[in-house]
């Protein structure tokens, strides 16, 4: 049989922010796009999530964040995914995200961020490109 | 390990072959029922009750794939979620990618990863039962069937067939109407139930449990988590429980047969040029559909001279 | 074109045209149409200030006093925030509408882990008394009415209200308070829910307990329809649901034996302006008309000014780009025009900067400009109702009245709205609504201006960015809370924090009226952290339904 390999990706909402619609529209697109999909719920803490996106084994965490704390929610996830060992696990963004801080969101390691307004087709290729294998 | 078991990794067969040495402690809890019966939420207060016996508890959460774009959303997983930091609690989702019934192998090749990794309880989670081959009673031990009131759903598990397979029935939101009349229907429909095996005794077999539940404030999930303890003590003291593994893994070894020979199948139809020839061969009427699939067949399992008895 | 749908010919002449709530829109209406739908003057309109109020709640509505205008206003510290308040009020607002960031919303103290980098973020941060009476400071709390964007703790928030007039001499029959509390909205869209669904419903009954018997002049819950429109439903399921969860709160006070006749006139709302204009219009109208009907036929309820839909018809935040962000300002007059011809008695508008940022000063004032310009400049105070009378409103309207009752029908028959938010099912259908609407904008069916379908034109955005002024968050504010906090819990009395929250956690337990235990822990400088773990040990915390 050939290898039925999917793209796993963790739709994740860190911290108290609870504007979930984005997060579940990218979800759906994402389904709909292929991938398997595991959506954390709300107010999940980093530890949260890394945990989970371990056990889920998923390929992409994509975290939605509207509240304006980007830089320094995904400066301590990526801290400690590299604890954690999680270093094949590439990290996306999306959510209401100031065009100037995407590069700094790069320098930290994220490897791609979809602020809102980005396309289905554009996030799914973005995703896509993010996993060679 | 279980992203490679579900991609089907090429390497997964021999690692699982070590590990299934390791595995075979494990007690494993099949929960069933239709969509809406609040399942996830019932694990979500199971792993609760499991967890302050100190049993360490793993989740196998099937949520089915989408026929249209072979994607899917895992969502049980979000009842749980409070137990995701909790290193006593390991919680997978799969998806069905195409499996009838919700089940594949897959599920029970992950099974065994958890079983090996030390865990104790392995509760899955599926939608519906008793439709395909692989289903959740050939896979757990204790089969859960969470119902509603007033839904009728114990008239439908009668005709689903699943009546039959349950061994712990469900009655969740109990708090709704109509819950009493629920369990006295269920009961009675039981008390008329065939002896769901023959090579079973009558003096040892097991008497269904029915329990009225609210999983959402964890009303009666505590005789729940008991009643499944107690039917693992009960196949444990009348030798039921290897019996149960002996059948279980009749039928594992039958279903990986299957898929080894038609993996090999399918790869000799999708690779070989002799095979191409023998399309032609039927298209120009050279040879008939018959002979043609006795021929491949032959060629394809060819059967080998070594005795298996030598091997083993 | 627009959140309708529009089917076109080749020539590009618009064929068929379909609200969002389903209705279909014919080229042209006329008398047969009223016709046909039964329409009588009496029976669906009334007159101006006559039941069932589809015109207007008041006979003469703009020509006696203009609309009231809130911002949305709050952040950073209580200092800041009591600065802006006094701005807002020298600027001509009568209302002050508070924002309150997250961990207050979610009932955490600013030195708890999980309110790190959140303090003062998207509103003001509120540990204890303390800081209200710092944020509230020098306003006249017998004259201006303050709405409290706050939901699981609202409870928390509105005792701490009361306490701050108490601690400044009003009486607390003086103040006017209207927290949004409407805890069943937060579990569809907007997210700040803490307690199971069961307590969180328990905690709005005692608050609108405790408004009916000491607040005379509060109004202890402001449903809003608004974040259920922006989380994907349409204008119709926005009316249902808001009223669907109004008779959740009324079915839990009734049970207290309090008569819907002393508590629904203090019921507000707040609804979306978003969207087509002429369906905007017609579901305000219908929206007036049902709910007077509904309270009168299955509440029993008599009084004439009870049975008025009172609330804030505004915002708009849904239909705003973040792509040539400028245009919002021109999308959110046309928004505040649909609200006027509405008839809103209350509104507010959300700043051309919302896709990017809290807004600044600059672009509250704008917004502000916009509505004072409809009351002042271009005459829509003018005449009551100008649009009644309309072949197409009128018919519209009535086909708006239908369509809401068949959503409202739809979850009665699912079990009611408790019943559909703890089974999630409601909360699916809005995501899968928003997730095809998004798809609809993303291949062009639905049109906006100033947006490429399928396209992020980075580079204009870059420019375009530059026409929004961001708001910085400073990590002052989260040291300057915790030092505040740390010093409160020095200088308090211990012991009568204690006692206080003993007695709220013993109330919480039973079925005793939680309010005047809070009011006790907010005078003894209990935190808000305290009086929401005290909760959130009783009543445990809700696990969000399946989503698939």
């Amino acid at each position: 049989m050939e290898t039925t390999n999917k793209i796993r990706v963790l739709i994740a909402k860190p911290g108290l922010d609870g504007h979930d619609k984005g997060a579940k529209i990218v979800a759906l697109a994402l389904r709909d796009a292929g991938y398997e999909v595991i959506y954390s719920g709300l107010h999940q803490t980093l530890d949260q999530i890394i945990q989970t996106a371990g056990q889920e084994a998923v390929d992409v965490i994509g975290l939605s964040i509207m509240s304006g704390a980007h830089l320094p929610i995904c400066e301590k996830l990526i801290a400690m995914m590299k604890e954690q060992g999680l270093n094949e696990i590439r990290l996306t963004v999306g959510g209401v995200i100031p065009f100037q801080d995407i590069p700094k969101l790069k320098e930290m390691g994220v490897a791609a961020v979809f602020p809102g307004g980005t396309s289905f087709e554009e996030i799914t290729k973005g995703m896509n490109s993010l996993i060679e294998r | 390990m279980i992203r490679l078991i579900e991609d089907n990794d090429p390497n997964v067969f021999e690692l699982l072959k070590e590990l299934y040495s390791h595995a075979g402690h494990a007690f494993i809890i099949g929960i069933t029922g239709s969509p809406g019966v609040g399942k996830s939420t019932l694990i979500d207060a199971l792993i609760s009750e499991f967890r302050k016996l100190d049993l360490m508890v793993a989740v196998i959460a099937v949520d089915p794939t989408s026929p249209f774009s072979g994607g899917a959303i895992l969502g049980d997983r979000l009842r749980m979620q409070r137990h995701a930091t909790d290193k006593g609690v390991f919680i997978r989702s799969m998806a069905s990618r195409g499996q009838k019934g919700g089940l594949s192998r897959a599920t029970k090749d992950a099974a065994i990863v958890l079983d090996a990794m030390g865990y104790e309880m392995i509760i899955i989670e599926t939608v519906g039962a008793g439709q395909a081959d692989f289903d959740i009673t050939t896979l757990a031990h204790s089969t859960g069937i969470v119902t509603i009131p007033g839904t009728g759903d114990g008239i439908q598990a009668v005709k689903a067939g699943i009546l039959e397979t349950g061994d712990v029935f469900i009655v969740n939101k109990s708090d709704k109407p109509d819950a009493d009349a629920s369990v006295y229907e269920l009961k009675m429909m039981i008390s008329m139930r065939k002896p769901p095996n023959l090579k079973v005794t009558r003096e040892t077999d097991w008497t269904p449990r029915v329990l009225k539940t609210i999983a959402q404030n964890g009303t009666g999930v505590k005789e729940l988590a008991n009643a499944f303890l107690s039917h693992f003590d009960f196949m444990k003291k009348n030798s039921l429980m290897d019996q149960k593994r002996k059948e279980q893994e009749l039928l594992y070894f039958k279903t990986i047969l299957k898929d080894l020979t038609l993996e090999k199948l399918l790869l000799f139809m999708e690779t070989s040029e002799e095979y191409r020839e023998v399309l032609k061969k039927i298209q120009s009427c050279a040879i008939d559909p018959l002979s043609a699939a006795e021929l491949v067949f032959n060629k394809v399992c060819a059967f080998e001279k070594k005795l298996i008895k030598d091997e083993i | 074109m627009g959140v309708a749908k529009y089917i076109k010919d080749e020539r590009g002449a618009i064929k068929e045209v379909v609200y969002q709530s389903g209705i279909k829109i014919k080229p042209a209406y006329g008398p047969e149409d009223l016709e046909k739908a039964g329409f009588t003057y009496d029976k669906d309109l009334g007159s101006p200030g006559e039941y069932p109020f589809t015109r207007s709640l008041h006979p003469q509505s703009y020509r006696s006093r203009a609309w009231t205008t809130r911002q949305y206003t709050g952040f950073g510290t209580p200092e800041e925030t009591n600065e802006r308040f006094k701005l807002m009020i020298a600027n001509g607002q009568n209302g002050l509408n508070v924002a309150f960031d997250l961990p207050t919303q979610m009932g955490y103290d600013s030195d708890h882990p999980l309110a790190e980098g959140e303090v003062g973020r998207v509103g003001m941060a509120i540990d204890s008394l303390k800081d209200f009476e710092t944020a509230f400071a020098g306003i006249p709390l017998d004259k201006i009415g303050s709405g409290l964007t706050i939901n699981a703790v609202a409870t928390i928030m509105m005792a701490m209200y009361q306490a701050t007039a108490e601690k400044f001499g009003y009486k607390k029959e003086q103040i006017s308070t209207t927290p949004q509390n409407d805890i069943l909205k937060e579990m569809i869209g907007r997210g700040a829910w803490i307690f199971p669904v069961e307590h969180g419903v328990r905690l709005v009954g005692d608050s609108i307990e405790y408004a009916v018997k000491e607040l005379p002049k509060s109004n202890p819950v402001s449903l809003c329809g608004y974040h259920i429109r922006e989380s994907g439903a349409t204008p119709a399921q926005e009316i249902a649901y808001a009223f669907e969860i109004a008779k959740a709160y009324i079915d839990n006070v009734v049970q207290r034996g309090i008569k819907p006749e002393d508590f629904v006139g203090r019921f507000s709302f707040n609804f979306n302006v978003y969207g087509n204009l002429w369906e905007q219009i017609a579901k305000f109208r219908a929206a007036r008309k049902l709910w007077a009907k509904m309270l009168k036929n299955e509440y029993g309820v008599t009084e004439k000014k009870k049975l008025f839909l009172r609330g804030l018809f505004g915002g708009g935040g849904s239909g705003l780009t973040k792509e040539q962000p400028e245009n919002n300002i021109m999308r959110g007059a046309y928004y505040a025009l649909g609200a006027a011809l509405s008839g809103a008695q209350t509104t507010a508008l959300c700043s051309f900067d919302e896709a990017y940022t809290i807004p600044t000063p600059r672009s509250a004032l704008l917004s502000l400009r916009t509505l004072e310009m409809l009351m002042d400049e271009v005459g829509l105070r003018d005449t009551v109702d100008p649009l009644a009378g309309s072949y197409f409103i009128e018919t519209l309207t009535l086909e708006m009245e239908e369509k809401i009752l068949e959503e409202m029908k739809k979850v009665q028959e699912l079990g009611g709205m408790v019943q559909c938010i703890s089974s999630g099912l409601i909360q699916r259908k809005v995501s899968s609504q928003a997730y095809e609407y998004e798809k609809g904008l993303q291949s062009g069916e639905y049109k906006k201006v100033g947006l490429t379908p399928g396209k992020t034109d980075n580079e204009a955005e870059q420019t375009d960015a530059g026409a929004v002024e961001l708001h910085e968050y400073n990590e002052e504010w989260a040291k300057k809370s915790k030092a505040n906090l740390k010093e409160l819990r020095r200088a308090r009395n211990d012991k009568e924090v204690t006692d206080s929250l003993k007695a709220l956690e013993k109330a919480a337990r039973g079925d005793e009226n939680v309010m005047p235990y809070l009011v006790k822990c907010c005078h003894a400088y209990a935190t808000v952290g305290e009086m929401a773990g005290v909760f959130r040990d009783t009543f445990g915390e809700w696990n969000e339904p399946e989503f698939y």
